[in-house]
Formats: structure tokens, sequence, C-alpha cells
């Protein structure tokens, strides 16, 4: 195996558990985050929680290689550039933000699920793929600015 | 649960080392969506380190169903109507608005990324709203 592919299989590794632990893989736990006005159930904050501890290290990992000409174990890096706001980016993430909502699950922790063998997780990744493709299809006839 | 924040916090931080060990060797993003749907996408060179990464999440998830099982539970009673919906939106959604909480969310924050920060308020935001308006009503 490749460097890169043994580094995507333990980040994957690790990417789970650590959702696991942080109680994103429980859709329960994302409704409470997410349902603000609610009056009988008491706000769930662990979303914030996990949101500052992985941003606060990954913040200073972004500064380390900042000044670098090139990652460990490839020849050039592959970070996004764009700057613009474009209209595909807001109605994008608004339609994910009420699936989010909807279902509980957004894509990592859905797929974390799976190994529950439940069938909820299973219902919502294979609707998500269909998704995938079928923004595919609608991309093709009607192009918003991406 | 009392020390359900300390969880998340110790959580965040396991997310934000291996995006940054992916990052650091690979030079490249931990964005979820993003590294599905190249997944299904066939592009030789491109597609082989997607499935691996997926295939660790799954052992990863395997893991946790045997050291941790409650981290898996799904308390929702949802309709499988309301869980396609749902698949469907965040399939559609990550894709046309090129990322998800991990993306946008973890990555792009942390680059100080205007395009994330931008996303990431609305995706929460609309979240809040759905939770709001239609938890319970498909």
């Amino acid at each position: 195996m490749s460097k890169n592919n043994l580094i995507a299989l333990i980040v994957g590794y690790l990417f789970a558990l650590g959702l696991g632990i942080a109680g994103m893989t429980q859709p329960q736990k994302i409704i409470g985050f997410l349902d603000l006005f609610s009056e009988h159930v008491s706000w769930d904050p662990s979303l914030l929680f996990v949101m500052i501890g992985a941003i606060a290290v990954h913040a200073l990992s972004y500064q380390y290689v900042k000044g670098k000409t090139s990652p460990l174990f490839s020849s050039e890096w592959y970070l996004p550039t764009k700057k613009e706001i474009t209209p595909s980016l807001i109605i994008g993430s608004l339609l994910f933000g009420i699936g989010w909502g909807l279902g509980g699950y957004c894509p990592g922790p859905a797929l974390t699920a799976l190994a529950s063998f439940d069938k909820k997780p299973a219902i919502f990744v294979f609707s998500m793929v269909v998704g995938m493709l079928l923004y595919r299809g609608f991309d093709k006839f009607f192009p918003v600015k991406k | 649960m009392a020390l359900s924040w300390t969880y998340a916090l110790i959580g965040g931080v396991m997310i934000g080392l291996s995006a940054s060990v992916m990052l650091i060797a690979n030079g490249r993003i931990t964005g979820i969506s993003g590294i599905i749907n190249g997944a299904v996408t066939y592009k030789k060179s491109d597609t082989l380190w997607r499935l691996i990464f997926l295939l660790g999440l799954f052992l990863g998830g395997l893991t946790l169903n045997i050291v941790y099982p409650a981290s898996l539970n799904n308390e929702l009673e949802l309709s499988d109507f309301q869980l396609v919906i749902a698949g469907l939106l965040v399939g559609f959604g990550t894709v046309m608005g090129a990322g998800c909480t991990s993306g946008h969310g973890v990555c792009g924050i942390s680059r100080l990324s205007t395009r994330s920060i931008v996303a990431t308020v609305i995706f929460i935001l609309a979240g809040v709203l759905s939770v709001h308006f239609f938890q319970g009503a498909l």
C-alpha cells in the first residue's frame, strides 16, 4: 500500500473514533443541538465543543503547513482556492442544513454508523449517494454558478 | 450525561488531529462529502485513496460497535420516508455547496476560508429552522 493510502486508512479510522467519542454518531445529539427553540428539552451543546476542539487543533496545523512547499507524502497541495460566495454554495448549504435537521446525520457520522448494522443509517447513506448522483444530472441541465 | 461536553471536546480534538495528519502528510482536506462524491466518480489514481479512507471510517465504526456500542445508537423515531428525504437533501446539498460539516465546518473554518464560514453559518441556521418546523412533521 502506498504511503498516501495508508494515511487515508489511518485518518479514516481515527476520524470515525473521534466522531463516536464526540457523540456525533448519535443523531439525537445533533437534533438536541439544533433544537434551539425547544421548551421541553434542554439544549445539547456537544456539537459546539466538538467544533471548538477540532478547529483549535486543525487551525494550528494549518499555520504549521502554510509556509511549506509541499506535504510530506505528496508533491503538491490539494487545497481549495476559491474565494467567491456563489449561489451554488448558498443554495447547497441551505439544502444540506435542512436535510441535516431532518435526519440528524451528516455524511461522516452516517457512514460510521453503518457499522451498527441498523437500517436507519443504511437508508440514509443510500439516499445520500442517490442525492449526490441526482445533483450531477441537475447540474448538467440547470447549471448554477459554483 | 454530565460529562458529555468533555467527551465532545476530546472527540473534537481527535477529529482535528486526524484531519491534520491528512493535511500534513497528503496535503488534502478531510471533507467527507467530497471524498464520497469523488469515490463514486471513477478517475484513475484518485478513486482508490477515497475508497480506502471510507474503509477506514467503516472500520472505526466497527471498533465503536464493539467497544462502545452506545455511541452508534439512533434513538430518533423517524419514518423511513423522512430518512430518505434527509439523505437526498444531504447528498444533493453537500455536493452543490462543495462541503459538509467536516470540509467546511472544521477544515475550512480552520483555514479562515470565507466560503466555508458562510456555508457553515447557513447550514447550521438551516438545520435549526428545519428541526423547528419539520422535525416530527413528516
